[in-house]
């Protein structure tokens, strides 16, 4: 288990004060001017050698990422933007930074703009979060006041950070369709590439991250790349904030480290699961994108990207979604596909059409009311919209129900015939 | 995707004004982004218009596009696009049910069955005192403190059936409700403690200068002449078999 002293986000359930003194004491804009001193690719260095893997789901190493950005600016500004849009089911990890620990944010965000010769940076958080944006609002306030950003402030680098909200679209979370978003426009994603580092927002060059990749950078750069790169496992490093919900009996947020084992990550935050480990059905691992693992594969899984890939999951969001054996698991996932209808933007045929179709077809199945020839026909279409879209929705879309099929068969199955024996009574 | 257009043209106001606090708002609003870039703030715009009279009118859309110099088409997809927008009005209290799986898992058909009860058997329908209506919406983004729903601004978190029909009444009689958790929770901890973030010594002040930016490495310095690779024997050795004398035996 991680220590408290390894923990980044100590004021993560709101227990302190998440004002500007109180960060301060916790070690938050500790001498934050000898961090600004490394320069920008000292810093991009000790970022690449952290091992740090990008929060936001799809697991890109930030400090590559960041090192996409041009050498030096040009006529075109650069951009950090903030992906802050954090609608993932079952996530809420971001929420509670942004509310409680906001101050880890505000300084990564510096610290960032500086290592990609950003002036300016916009935060974009979800609509509905209407008091965690006023929380947030506060502590950017906070540090203009204090001269800790602004121009003329006490680190010597220009910097002026906005807070932008969006109003009820997931699509916004993908990185493109936040950029068009945050022109004022409908958040539908763009081609790549062109990639946003050199066309990005207002067609300069961007670099879009999540707020925990940001919100760890200055806590990484200050006890070095090695602290970090030693918790977890190699390509697998550093702390995650694990968000546990569903049949277990305290679900919780947690930052814990990588690769920590699945089980002891549920029984010794979550209270465990309801009823027991032998009453676990399945588990989502990251968040609604990625497919679901039944109970025998999470008996020894590890929570990192890699061990979850080897499943044929993924880390996503790490937002665990728990269900025990009361579940109707077909039912649970009818719903995240009508999540997927519901959310689709609308620019590409194979997800706006598909996406409705499978909804129809699983809404069918919830009830039994389907030929077995069905389900095999479903997961061909599931295939034909899975990367045939512009950006990952589909894939997502796709994804939940391939896991459904590939381990409850059998459970499907018994439902159509089920069905099909009482409708013949 | 859903199907989403501006009311009929009988529930549409005359006009729309921003009041003088929300048009100075906007002013400041606007300039947050840079010169020629100023649709960035029509979702801002829009929302404060939502704020200021619950829902997205046809003269709202228009003005707002007037303001921020936008072809009417442009700021209507984006009203019609994102789902918070209400396009028709909504009751005093909009009650937002959040009903994805996981908030689904632990129950949130129960606090939909409290609101079809209390307020109205079907959803978007203003109750019949036209002080509520409610929605089912996709995940809000507090799963760990699931069920839960969203009235106004604030979340109320942790709750059940019984506690969404008490909610709705103490509304309904005008007494204030307490946001987040509605258990003893105080926000996404684990119910009854924390399981981390215990240790006092993180809260003390001595964080403050625990940890130091190590400066980077000086370069090393560059090869000189002296440091080239030279031959060594081995170079020497010769790697043919050595010639046999004549005569010897094959």
């Amino acid at each position: 288990m991680l220590a408290d002293k390894d923990r980044i986000f100590t004021n993560l359930y709101g227990l302190q004060d998440p004002g500007l003194e109180a960060a301060k004491k916790r070690g938050q804009w500790d001498n934050t001017k000898s961090i600004l001193a490394l320069g920008p690719d000292g810093i991009i260095d000790i970022m690449k050698k952290s091992g740090l893997r990008g929060r936001g789901g799809a697991g890109f190493p930030t400090g590559l990422k960041w090192s996409f950005m041009p050498k030096e600016v040009k006529e075109r500004p650069h951009y950090l933007v903030v992906n802050a849009d954090e609608s993932e089911p079952g996530t809420c990890k971001d929420r509670d930074i942004m509310r409680h620990d906001p101050h880890t944010l505000v300084e990564g965000c510096l610290v960032a703009s500086f290592a990609m010769r950003a002036n300016a940076c916009y935060i974009y958080v979800r609509g509905e979060f209407i008091r965690e944006r006023e929380a947030l609002q506060r502590a950017v306030d906070e540090a203009y006041a204090a001269k800790l950003i602004g121009k003329n402030n006490i680190h010597g680098w220009d910097f002026d950070l906005y807070v932008h909200h969006g109003a009820g679209a997931y699509i916004c979370g993908e990185e493109t369709a936040l950029l068009e978003s945050l022109e004022g426009k409908k958040g539908q994603p763009r081609l790549k590439p062109p990639f946003p580092a050199n066309v990005g927002l207002y067609g300069c060059p961007t670099t879009v991250n999540n707020v925990e990749s940001i919100a760890v950078a200055p806590t990484i750069i200050r006890r070095g790349a090695e602290w970090f790169a030693g918790i977890g496992r190699p390509n697998n490093t550093g702390t995650k904030v694990f968000c546990i919900s569903g049949h277990v009996n305290k679900p919780c947020n947690v930052e814990e480290e990588m690769g920590i084992p699945l089980r002891e990550l549920i029984d010794r935050h979550a209270g465990g699961v309801r009823g027991g480990w032998d009453n676990l059905l399945a588990v989502i691992p990251g968040g609604a994108s990625v497919p679901l693992m039944p109970k025998a594969t999470c008996d020894d899984i590890l929570m990192d990207f890699d061990s979850l890939k080897a499943v044929q999951t993924g880390l996503g969001t790490a937002a665990v979604i728990v269900m025990d054996k009361s579940t109707d698991v077909i039912k649970a996932i009818q719903r995240l596909a009508y999540f997927y209808k519901h959310e689709s933007c609308g620019q590409c045929t194979p997800c706006r059409e598909g996406t409705g179709w499978m909804w129809r077809v699983m809404t069918r199945m919830v009830k039994g009311d389907a030929q077995v020839s069905e389900i095999d026909l479903l997961q061909e279409v599931s295939k034909e919209i899975e990367g045939h879209t512009i950006c990952a929705l589909g894939d997502a879309a796709a994804w939940p129900i391939q896991g459904l099929i590939r381990h409850f068969r059998p459970e499907i199955e018994a439902r159509i015939a089920a069905f099909s024996k009482m409708a013949a009574e | 995707m859903s199907l989403r257009r501006l009311a009929p043209p009988d529930v549409q106001p005359a006009s729309f004004a921003f009041n003088a606090e929300n048009a100075a708002w906007a002013r400041d609003t606007i300039v947050k982004y840079p010169q020629g870039r100023q649709a960035s703030a029509v979702i801002s715009l829009l929302w404060r218009g939502q704020e200021q009279e619950g829902w997205v009118s046809h003269p709202m859309v228009e003005s707002i596009a007037r303001m921020l110099n936008m072809p009417f088409i442009r700021v209507l997809e984006v009203a019609t696009f994102y789902t918070m927008f209400n396009l028709q009005p909504v009751g005093t209290h909009l009650v937002q049910v959040c009903t994805t799986t996981p908030c689904w898992l632990r129950g949130s058909d129960a606090v939909v069955d409290a609101c079809k009860k209390h307020i109205h058997p079907h959803p978007h329908t203003v109750s019949a005192d036209g002080k509520f209506s409610w929605m089912e919406v996709e995940c809000l983004g507090a799963c760990v403190n699931a069920p839960m729903l969203q009235i106004g601004s604030d979340f109320y978190e942790d709750i059940d059936g019984p506690i969404t029909e008490k909610m709705i009444a103490d509304l309904r009689a005008g007494k204030a409700l307490k946001p987040g958790p509605q258990n003893a929770r105080r926000s996404s901890e684990p119910e009854g403690g924390a399981t981390s973030l215990t240790d006092a010594s993180l809260y003390d002040g001595s964080m403050i200068g625990k940890y130091k930016v190590e400066p980077p490495a000086p370069p090393q310095p560059a090869n000189t002449d002296a440091d080239a690779k030279k031959p060594t024997k081995a170079a020497s050795d010769r790697e043919s078999p050595k010639q046999k004398p004549p005569g010897a035996a094959t």
